[in-house]
């Protein structure tokens, strides 16, 4: 029997005094994924934009359990999306949507 | 207890008080409870307790580092006898081997830095990791460069610092980790720091110790030598009077 996927949700701050749609930010942590890893670490990193504020500068991306460290590190490396300087910190990490936005919100 | 993280390496421009003021509340909002900025040498303790004011609104604490960048050990020595009771940190940019290794053996540094990226001017060998290993010195890796750097420079640079690591932690030589950066949007969370410092196969936990108990116990030794109670390694001055 196949084994059910532990997935993690992350919610991120985007800290840039730039807005960027959701496509480009999205592009941007894939390449990240991609320059550190390859394209067989991001393949196993199984990310996924959940929910992007352009206004607000939050977005929740999703990875599977054994991804996390490497996610993170690539979050943690990106200094640009596409010319303008950004830094993307975690605010939090958690199992399921519902209790990530309720620790976010704290 | 909640752990408390510290960046030793924040070199903002002292002489634009604004952005001073603006990457030490930056540190204070990413999680920081201690940080180091490097300081020139001829700065008056008046600027360093202005400092110590930002700081102190900021709810952080300020430690004082200066950067030694000698060209031989001769130099070192001497800056070390000028220096040392002024500083709560003092680093050692080591551009020359004979500098490292007296960086290395001296009790006075702190901490060993390493910019060159060209792994011949890298002097943290297993002989400098001896010598530390028997004084007081840290090894100190500036996450800056994995920031700025791309390809092969960062490939090599990588590299570079797993070997470092590895010899640092078998010979027990504490690591540090800080951002080494003079630039807002390259700060970044202690744990962020962390999860970067596993490119270089450092583990978990003691990629979270060199974010804060490392640096800390770096301090707070310090302090208790520079505090005016100190009379040598584990003998203070509990009480003065005339018969106590």
């Amino acid at each position: 029997m196949l084994k059910r996927i532990r997935r993690r949700y992350l919610a991120l701050e985007i800290d840039s005094g730039e807005l960027f749609d959701s496509r480009e930010f999205m592009d941007a942590v894939w390449s990240a994924v991609l320059k550190l890893y390859g394209e067989y670490g991001a393949s196993r990193a199984g990310l996924t934009l959940i929910d992007y504020d352009m206004e607000k500068r939050f977005a929740v991306i999703r990875t599977v359990h054994t991804a996390v460290d490497m996610v993170r590190t690539a979050l943690a490396s990106m200094t640009r999306i596409g010319n303008k300087p950004v830094a993307i910190h975690i605010l939090r990490v958690s199992g399921t949507i519902k209790s990530l936005y309720k620790k976010a919100t704290k | 207890m909640k752990r408390i993280y510290a960046d030793l390496h924040l070199c903002p421009n002292l002489k634009d008080s604004k952005h001073v003021s603006q990457i030490i509340s930056k540190a204070s909002k990413l999680g920081y409870r201690l940080i180091a900025i490097t300081f020139p040498s001829n700065l008056t303790e008046e600027e360093i307790r202005r400092l110590r004011n930002i700081s102190k609104e900021a709810k952080i604490d300020l430690a004082s580092r200066v950067d030694l960048k000698p060209k031989t050990p001769e130099e070192l020595i001497y800056d070390l006898r000028k220096l040392r009771r002024r500083f709560e940190i003092i680093a050692v940019i080591c551009e020359s081997k004979n500098v490292a290794r007296q960086a290395a053996k001296d009790r006075r540094v702190d901490l060993l830095n390493f910019p060159s990226l060209d792994f011949r001017r890298r002097f943290f060998d297993k002989a400098e990791a001896e010598l530390a290993s028997n004084g007081l010195a840290s090894l100190e890796i500036d996450i800056k460069p994995l920031l700025t750097l791309e390809g092969p420079a960062r490939i090599r640079l990588l590299s570079n610092l797993r070997r470092e690591a590895t010899i640092a932690q078998k010979f027990h030589v504490p690591i540090v980790i800080s951002s080494g950066v003079s630039d807002e949007t390259l700060m970044r969370k202690p744990k962020e720091l962390a999860a970067l410092a596993s490119l270089f196969d450092l583990d978990e936990a003691s990629a979270i110790e060199a974010v804060s108990k490392n640096p800390l116990a770096i301090v707070k030794r310090n302090r208790e030598k520079l505090g005016p109670r100190f009379v040598a390694p584990g003998i203070r001055i509990i009480r003065r009077g005339k018969d106590c």
